[in-house]
């Protein structure tokens, strides 16, 4: 689905990330983890191609991402920012039906089809009682879920996400990532996911990508690469793993910043 | 398609009916407020055609328009024939063409740059078309080949450069466009290129009234071979804007969203100022620099159907060749002297206060 070929990455003269390889295949579920400035969000920048790879290629569905049309490449592929912005107080129907701009005919009208996906969609984050709300006046979560809604009205293969459920409140959070492990498992639709939240990552990406210092520190299932020795490496920060009890899966504890990890950012905090 | 975890637990299916019931009571209202524009347009033509200095009746203006068009033998004399059709008509018909070109313009560039200050007059476009203008009058180039003047492609030209120095300007360097630095650089180089033409002016005094027309925006003396040069800009300005409406309510997302979106944002911005300038420099090149009709129509009209380009589009073309319909016959008859008042200055009296409200506005904060 996606093939990343001695990818480097950067802005300018600034290299980020170097020499990345790695494959992605149709129905996988993948979380990109790494600290602050790691380069996460420039890899999803250059996988929606938004940022042209300094070189390297990057390979979507056998096509070079550079060769698809605007319009093909947004059938095959959503994207949901971190935050967004909008400047016109459009009803949020109308934002969830810009979703399916891709598949429409330049001067054809819109359709039940169309329609139907964006309601089911809305449906899906639970934004249905928004439809004729401006956008511009819901509530930065609720506008969030707007969005992530747009994007499964574009109906992608593909679906790609920035911190999208960052500034969610717990419930929501996990509403939208059952409804991906849902589309996940029923559609195989390919999820690669931007993330700081070491548990909601570990509780729903069956595969998990750490990048650190201008690389892939480590790539490979879930069970396997979510221990402390990685986790401690890669946040330079002790952590614990434990398995749930009930649902098996790992979770990450941290543990206090010992006098010797803070002593060259906290000099006070590490003599107290 | 498969039915949600959510909608399976609450079993209401899809309420299509409704959605689509709205999207019609929409699309309803945008029909009957079109039909209202387009009677309050041939209405205010034939109004305005009988308003002038020489006493024409209604029915003679009716009987020489239909006598024009074939329908009936004109019954009417030769001089009301003139003044009718010849002076009269065709200047209400210009300033309509100019008003909707205005208008669909500061749509346009509202949207395109996300800013609720920008028209064609407040980024400096205006302004680089009339020095276009002024350059060619100075070298002596005018007069007509095929029916079409060279004076709305020197505006175009004068109406692209201005463009580009304004993003040049305004542009960080992340490539972002600040909003209040747009307007800016728009103020900064529109002051600059009026001193040029006032250089031009200075320069050379043959040209001198000709140039002042340009500046002030009128439509004194202008007749259907104006409306001439004016339409091919015209048409092919109002059709690259409608044919990306779309893209335009996409691009209220901003430029990351749309490129996700599908939308090819270089090519269909680079369309867009095209179109935009297309409208701006036709207008420019038939009647000066005419401030305000872009920045007020849109934001009137915006307020009563919506954001959605497509119908603002529309509607924005319509009302703004009402507004300067209007304006114009304000201008014609305004002074008691007899004397005409250029109708730049009628939109910017106008216009002026408004420009002001908006600034001090909240809503042009909040909501853009």
């Amino acid at each position: 689905m996606i093939r990343v070929e001695d990818l480097d990455l950067g802005y300018g003269e600034r290299l980020v990330l170097q020499g990345l390889n790695f494959e992605i295949a149709p129905g996988e579920f993948v979380g990109v983890l790494g600290p602050n400035g790691s380069g996460k969000s420039t890899l999803l920048h250059a996988l929606s191609g938004l940022l042209p790879p300094q070189s390297g290629k990057i390979i979507i569905r056998d096509e070079h991402l550079g060769r698809l049309s605007s319009r093909l490449r947004a059938q095959i592929m959503a994207v949901v920012p971190q935050t967004s912005d909008v400047r016109f107080p459009f009803p949020c129907l109308e934002i969830v039906l810009m979703g399916r701009y891709p598949h429409r005919k330049r001067l054809g009208s819109l359709t039940d089809e169309d329609l139907l996906w964006a309601l089911r969609s809305m449906r899906r984050t639970t934004t249905e009682h928004l439809q004729e709300r401006p956008v511009t006046e819901v509530s930065g979560g609720e506008r969030q879920r707007v969005v992530i809604a747009r994007a499964l009205a574009q109906d992608p293969k593909i679906l790609l996400l920035d911190e999208a459920t960052s500034s969610l409140d717990v419930r929501k959070k996990l509403e939208i990532f059952e409804i991906l492990k849902f589309l996940n498992a029923t559609q195989n639709l390919t999820v690669l996911c931007a993330m700081h939240d070491l548990n909601l990552a570990a509780l729903y990406c069956r595969r998990l990508m750490f990048i650190k210092d201008g690389g892939i520190l480590k790539d490979g299932p879930a069970e396997e690469v979510f221990t402390p020795a990685i986790l401690g490496q890669v946040y330079e920060t002790p952590m614990e793993v434990i398995r749930h009890p009930g649902h098996q899966r790992p979770y990450a504890v941290m543990l206090p910043l010992t006098p010797g990890d803070l002593e060259d950012v906290a000099p006070e905090a590490a003599q107290a | 398609m498969p039915e949600t975890l959510t909608s399976a637990k609450t079993a209401v299916p899809l309420d299509l009916e409704t959605a689509r019931e709205r999207r019609r009571t929409g699309s309803r209202r945008f029909a009957a407020a079109l039909l209202v524009l387009s009677l309050g347009l041939l209405a205010s033509v034939a109004l305005a055609t009988g308003i002038g200095r020489m006493e024409v009746s209604w029915h003679t203006v009716f009987s020489v328009i239909l006598g024009k068009l074939g329908f009936t033998s004109t019954p009417a004399d030769r001089t009301t024939e003139v003044v009718v059709w010849g002076i009269r008509l065709s200047r209400v018909v210009l300033s309509g063409l100019v008003g909707a070109s205005l208008a669909t313009a500061g749509v346009v560039f509202q949207g395109l740059l996300l800013n609720p200050l920008a028209d064609p007059f407040t980024l400096g476009v205006s302004t680089g078309a009339a020095l276009g203008v002024a350059l060619l009058v100075m070298l002596g180039v005018g007069g007509s080949f095929l029916g079409l003047s060279p004076l709305p492609l020197g505006a175009l030209a004068g109406a692209l450069g201005a463009m580009v120095a304004v993003l040049a300007l305004s542009r960080e360097s992340a490539g972002r466009i600040r909003k209040e630095s747009l307007i800016l650089a728009g103020i900064v180089v529109s002051t600059f290129l009026s001193a040029l033409i006032s250089l031009i002016k200075s320069l050379d005094e043959e040209s001198l009234s000709a140039i002042v027309f340009w500046i002030m925006g009128s439509f004194s003396g202008r007749g259907w071979i104006h409306v001439g040069f004016l339409l091919p800009y015209a048409v092919l300005g109002l059709v690259l804007a409608f044919a990306y409406h779309r893209e335009l309510d996409i691009l209220a997302l901003g430029e990351e969203q749309s490129h996700h979106l599908g939308v090819a944002v270089s090519r269909v911005r680079l369309n867009l100022l095209l179109g935009a300038s297309l409208l701006t420099a036709g207008a420019v090149s038939v009647s000066g620099v005419i401030g305000f009709v872009g920045l007020v129509v849109p934001h009137l009209v915006r307020v009563l159907a919506g954001p959605s380009h497509g119908r603002l589009l529309v509607l924005s073309a319509f009302t703004g060749a009402l507004t300067l319909i209007w304006a114009d016959v304000a201008a014609r008859v305004i002074l008691a002297s007899g004397q005409e008042l250029p109708v730049g200055v009628v939109t910017a009296l106008l216009g002026g206060p408004f420009f002001f409200y908006l600034l001090k506005s909240r809503r042009a904060r909040g909501m853009w």
